[in-house]
């Protein structure tokens, strides 16, 4: 896919940044540096409490003797953070009259992912009364959440409105301490998501399919909450399978998940951001600190992820499994083109008796990218009788393209079990083939064969995501046999 | 319905079908038997577009069209169908859904409507009973943790499902125990009609006992070199390729 030129980027870019701050903020933009006064004024525009501004000035200290790691198999350019503008209200963006005046580029691939027309109009930004409609959409999905209990918000209001649930869990899962983006993020993000199932609540919808209608923007540094009580469940929804394009290259998240005694979180990411042109220029970078506690017993955490886009990825999503008999499941398809690395994997940390956990990677290379797995499997002592499976699988498309496996394993009592199983292969000439001979083409073939490979984690996402996470797939991958 | 003339083709540096010709009409069957290394899967392979074949003379005439001018997906979808010596087994995707797939891209290239679901599935119970192949095959993976015989009675069940106009059988003998051969002929036996050719490309003479070929021909060092009727499969059975191979030497 060629989404070259500046042109391209800036009409997409260019989106309407529709919620979060709602208090007055038209034309701010933070001058461009990092220090106390900026986080001073951060949580000012957005009228936070004090703890929070401690809590963020704290973060900002730690981050401040923190260097960048190192260890992952990625080259880049450090970012200058100093050169990065912290605070920016949203712009007043051009607003398209009509789908006519987006790039045709970017609309054939809307069309190819089966995307409405009027999805479209809202991923770009086009001016309608649509709005209108989502709106009133949005509005009721709300209010039958609100009839169950659940709180789903951003970030923004759950601070303004339930600022002691926030207090209480914020950094609970990943401290502010855990890592340099974490804490730099801890020290700036602006918004995010919060979301809160209360005991014994069954969340009756994806709440992607909110999310979807609700939410178009991707912050830079964005915070996402997620707390199951007791016997409850929820299944979210992050990202959209449309590309997304942004004017930030540096992109830092946090997500922290809490499972508490027999509850479930079904974490779900379909991640489609700029990869950089062919050579490598301008795509985002993407380090994000994702971790789920499962602090009850008998809880369990699934991460399901499709990464395709981002020029760098960097991200761990990890469950620590403290409550005896609970569950970590981590299912990912990661896929690299041209010159996009990632490096990306999960940590099962076992600490509960009778734990479980299991990890299906399957990383697809191509062009001359570099995709490698990076995992921890660390049994503790006390976790014992506990179990993990792992299997990664690398599928390569090319000759020039690198898949690698970092699996990293630490068990400390006896009566536990772990089993790895790594293969590589490349995809063959002999399946393309006979695809031909059966009169496919060899775009459907590759995209046959490919989703075949990647059977065992689409199938994992909600049905509506998988098929369009299907033909991203397909997308992703599009003239890379050669 | 296929002419034949000249055909010389290369792999690599190996010259391998030197001036090859074959006349194949509406409803024909032929047999095409050699020793190893004739250059009995490389015509084949040729046929059907394989890319590593390069040819360097000859021409293919299909229903009076240039067949070498065709890539492979179009070759398929104009009704040339080649049963895989080798089947390929292709893991996570259905044997079903990868035949949807194929048939909706024959039926489009034909300018014919999808086949409804009903359509479709009515069409697999009533192929793959004629391979005797178990309805669960049809939903496991392309050809994933098939036996021997099983893959061969697929790739049938697949050409039955695809019905194509000319069927290239390579060597679809080998590795079968008599009763998968039996089912195998079966299935070929019922696809025969009077518009449809088959080019059953064997080793052994025991396939031809099933499906009974109206000309045989010896392939030998890239050349057909003899040919003849039904007849002509036993005696090479009986006599072995060396009285062609001396034939030759004269």
């Amino acid at each position: 896919m060629a989404y070259e030129g500046d042109e391209i980027l800036e009409s997409v870019t260019n989106k309407e940044y529709e919620f979060g701050f709602v208090t007055d903020i038209e034309s701010d933009r933070a001058p461009a540096g990092l220090n106390e006064g900026t986080i001073r004024l951060i949580s000012g525009k957005k009228e936070e409490p004090e703890w929070l501004l401690e809590w963020r000035l704290e973060a900002f200290h730690i981050w401040q003797k923190m260097i960048e790691p190192k260890w992952a198999h990625v080259k880049y350019t450090k970012p200058d953070f100093q050169a990065i503008s912290y605070y920016a209200a949203p712009k007043q963006k051009q607003v398209l009259n009509s789908l006519d005046e987006l790039d045709p580029e970017l609309r054939k691939t809307m069309d190819k992912l089966g995307i409405s027309l009027e999805e479209q109009k809202r991923l770009s930004g086009v001016a309608v009364d649509f709005v209108m409609d989502s709106v009133s959409v949005a509005t009721s999905f709300k209010e039958k959440l609100a009839e169950l209990g659940i709180i789903f918000c951003s970030m923004s209001e759950a601070v303004r409105e339930h600022g002691e649930l926030v207090r209480k869990y914020m950094g609970t899962v990943v401290p502010r301490s855990d890592n340099f983006y974490a804490a730099l993020n801890s020290a700036v993000f602006t918004d995010g998501s919060f979301c809160y199932i209360p005991k014994g609540v069954k969340c009756p919808m994806e709440l992607s399919t909110y999310f979807r209608i609700n939410e178009a923007k991707t912050g830079q540094f964005e915070r996402t909450l997620v707390i199951a009580e007791e016997g409850s469940y929820v299944s979210y929804l992050e990202g959209c399978t449309a590309p997304m394009r942004d004017e930030n290259q540096l992109h830092a998240a946090v997500v922290e998940l809490i499972a508490m005694k027999d509850s479930e979180i079904k974490y779900s990411t379909v991640q489609n951001w700029y990869p950089g042109d062919r050579e490598g220029k301008g795509g985002i970078f993407n380090f994000v600190t994702k971790r789920g506690l499962c602090e009850g017993n008998h809880s369990k955490i699934s991460w399901t992820q499709v990464e395709t886009g981002s020029a760098i990825t960097w991200k761990y999503p990890s469950c620590i499994l403290k409550g005896d008999y609970s569950v970590g499941e981590f299912y990912s398809v990661a896929v690299t083109n041209h010159m996009q690395q990632a490096d990306t994997g999960t940590k099962m940390i076992h600490l509960g008796k009778n734990t479980k956990s299991t990890i299906i990677s399957k990383g697809i290379s191509s062009g001359k990218s570099q995709n490698s797995y990076r995992g921890l499997v660390q049994i503790g002592k006390m976790a014992v009788n506990s179990r993990n499976f792992s299997q990664c699988d690398s599928l390569l498309m090319t000759d020039t393209c690198g898949a690698h496996t970092f699996p990293y394993i630490e068990v400390n009592n006896k009566s536990s079990k772990v089993e790895h199983e790594a293969t590589t292969s490349k995809i063959g000439e002999d399946q393309i083939f006979y695809c031909l001979q059966r009169g496919i083409d060899e775009e459907k073939a590759i995209s046959l064969i490919v989703n075949g490979y990647a059977r065992e984690v689409l199938n994992k996402l909600p049905m509506e995501f998988a098929v369009e996470a299907q033909k991203l797939l397909a997308i992703s991958l599009e003239g890379s046999v050669g | 319905m296929l002419s034949i003339k000249n055909l010389e083709a290369r792999i690599e540096e190996n010259e391998i079908l030197k001036g090859l010709s074959l006349e194949i009409r509406p409803g024909e069957v032929h047999a095409i038997m050699g020793p190893n290394g004739s250059g009995k899967s490389t015509l084949a392979s040729v046929l059907a577009g394989r890319e590593e074949y390069v040819v360097t003379g000859g021409s293919v005439d299909y229903l009076g069209k240039d067949l070498l001018e065709m890539a492979p997906e179009v070759r398929a979808r104009e009704g040339v169908f080649l049963a895989f010596q080798y089947p390929v087994e292709i893991p996570g995707v259905s044997n079903i859904n990868f035949l949807k797939a194929a048939i909706t891209e024959i039926r489009k290239h034909k300018g014919l409507p999808e086949l409804t679901a009903r359509e479709f599935l009515n069409l697999v119970a009533e192929k793959s009973a004629l391979v005797q192949l178990d309805g669960k095959l049809a939903n496991r993976s392309v050809n994933e943790g098939f036996s021997g015989g099983e893959k061969k009675r697929n790739e049938i069940f697949q050409m039955a499902m695809l019905e194509p106009t000319l069927a290239i059988l390579d060597e679809t003998d080998s590795g079968l125990d008599i009763d998968a051969l039996r089912i195998v002929a079966h299935g070929v036996n019922t696809l025969r009609n009077r518009e449809r050719s088959f080019l059953v490309i064997t080793h052994y003479q025991r396939l031809l006992e099933y499906i009974v070929p109206d000309f045989v021909h010896v392939l030998y060092q890239g050349r057909i070199v003899k040919s003849g009727g039904k007849e002509l499969a036993l005696e090479l059975e009986e006599r072995g390729y060396d009285w062609i191979k001396e034939e030759m030497a004269i």
